[in-house]
């Protein structure tokens, strides 16, 4: 049977236009044998949901430094299923505050992780809730 | 088959699924591949290659923008290379064309090379009839950063771009055969660079040196001049574009493009066979651990690969 690869969307919603750590983490997914779609900085929800839709990504992965999560993300996520791509995972990484995580998950962000969070338990996390489709 | 008329229909979602199962090799997407074949053959094909960090991402960005000014809808493939340790990829030509990512009518996908060595993806071809059966005008191929050899984008594109830049070791006298003999267009990007001028004059001497045999394309040289400054780049872009619709029309005036048109017709069906007779049964032989043993034997000397695979070929080839 072939065996499906995992193809990961890193994106940088927001103004910040730091993306190093985007960077880092793009090359740990590679290394995890992800195939990796990066976007660059400056993103608006609608360029990334357009993106992650014609390049079939299982996974969308938000970087944000900036403190815009709160509307990005739920956005990215609501404009996924407006356009019947609701199958496509998103999560958020990026100075996040703890007391922000609840309204993310309700909005359908799957995880978040913070800057102390080690690559490795983002491609663990990956690899044990992301499905490929059948 | 409702996935065809999707795709015909321009369905943004059903094509970009359609070229992720193609890629990974989903058994269910050759029936699909099948029906689409009578609607392809359609689109005119721009192959954008050169040395890796050339500028053909920030080219076939501005080609984007200039085609869109004339109507033109687009698809663009952009490959990029799949590491070798890990088998993932960083797809990342994409960065500069984001800005046309709301487009509806310009649809990027990026491709890894998973293993193929011709700067391409195995899935090149497949993926190019998916973009034609959604009615894409004209098709950007951008190959991954090459050297002399992998130049497979002559087998799969109507009119080829080679990039070059001064400074970066592929200065002409250097440039083998290859790279320089697929080019139908040159550009020489990052003109703002010292070397530029130089680059310039040394490959008007090559193409001196040509001789005009009958019917003869002289590779026009169109300098891209500094990103940075837009008009100047869009200006130069104009003429590149410019440059491509002389050598359609030379392709069409010439008989030149049946020829292309025919040996990419060639490279489709030596791929279809290969996909039919060689890929199963290398999978079955692998499955069955065969394979394993083949190369134990070849290892220990205990065989000659030639004699293995003859055995093989009488068993499956009747
Ligand atoms: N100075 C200067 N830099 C340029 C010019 N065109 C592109 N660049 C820069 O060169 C770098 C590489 O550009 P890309 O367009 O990504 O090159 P590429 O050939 O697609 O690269 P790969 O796909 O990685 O092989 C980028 O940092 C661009 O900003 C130019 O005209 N002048
Ligand atoms: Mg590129």
């Amino acid at each position: 049977m072939p065996e499906r690869k995992i193809r990961v969307m890193v994106a940088k919603p927001g103004l910040d236009g730091h993306d190093r750590g985007a960077r880092v983490l793009a090359r740990c997914f590679r290394d995890a044998g992800f195939e990796v779609i990066y976007t660059g900085c400056h993103q608006t929800p609608e360029q990334i949901v357009a993106a992650a839709i014609q390049e079939d990504v299982d996974l969308v992965g938000l970087s944000c430094l900036s403190g815009a999560h709160r509307k990005l993300f739920p956005r990215v996520v609501e404009l996924l299923r407006e356009k019947d791509a609701g199958d496509i995972n998103v999560i958020g990484g990026g100075i996040i505050p703890e007391q922000d995580f609840a309204a993310l998950y309700d909005a359908g962000i799957k995880a978040i992780f913070t800057p102390g969070a080690p690559l490795d338990s983002i491609v663990e996390w990956i690899n044990t809730n992301i499905k490929p489709r059948a | 088959m409702e996935t065809v008329k999707k795709i015909c229909g321009g369905d943004i979602r059903t094509a970009s699924r359609l070229i992720r199962d193609i890629e990974d090799k989903i058994p269910a997407a050759k029936s699909s591949i099948k029906k689409l074949f009578p609607h392809t053959g359609k689109s005119y094909i721009i192959g954008i290659t050169g040395a890796p960090g050339a500028g053909k991402s920030t080219i076939t960005d501005g080609l984007i923008a200039e085609l869109r000014k004339k109507n033109k809808t687009i698809g663009v493939l952009a490959i990029d290379p799949t590491s070798p340790f890990s088998g993932g990829a960083i797809l990342g030509d994409r960065i500069r064309m984001q800005r046309h990512a709301e487009d509806e009518a310009v649809f990027v996908r990026s491709l890894a090379t998973r293993g193929s060595l011709g700067g391409l993806s195995q899935a090149v071809g497949e993926a190019i009839h998916v973009l034609e059966a959604m009615g894409k005008d004209i098709i950007l191929i951008e190959t991954v950063g090459i050297g002399q050899q992998e130049i497979d984008i002559i087998n799969h594109a109507h009119s080829v771009i080679v990039v070059l830049v001064p400074g970066m070791g592929d200065e002409v006298q250097t440039m083998k055969a290859g790279l320089m003999e697929i080019a139908d267009v040159f550009a020489i990007n990052k003109a703002d660079r010292a070397g530029a001028k130089q680059l310039h004059t040394e490959l008007m001497a090559m193409l001196n040196t040509a001789t005009p045999a009958e019917g003869y394309w002289r590779p026009p040289v169109v300098m891209i001049g500094n990103i940075y400054e837009a008009l100047s780049f869009e200006g130069r872009i104009a003429e590149l574009v410019q440059k491509i619709e002389e050598h359609y029309q030379y392709l069409l005036d010439s008989g030149r493009l049946a020829e292309r048109i025919n040996r990419k017709a060639a490279v489709e069906i030596n791929d279809a066979l290969k996909a039919a007779i060689l890929e199963p049964v290398m999978n079955t032989l692998r499955e069955s651990g065969e394979l394993a043993a083949m190369t134990e034997k070849v290892k220990n000397r205990q065989a000659d690969p030639h004699s293995l695979a003859e055995e093989v070929a009488q068993r499956f080839l009747k």
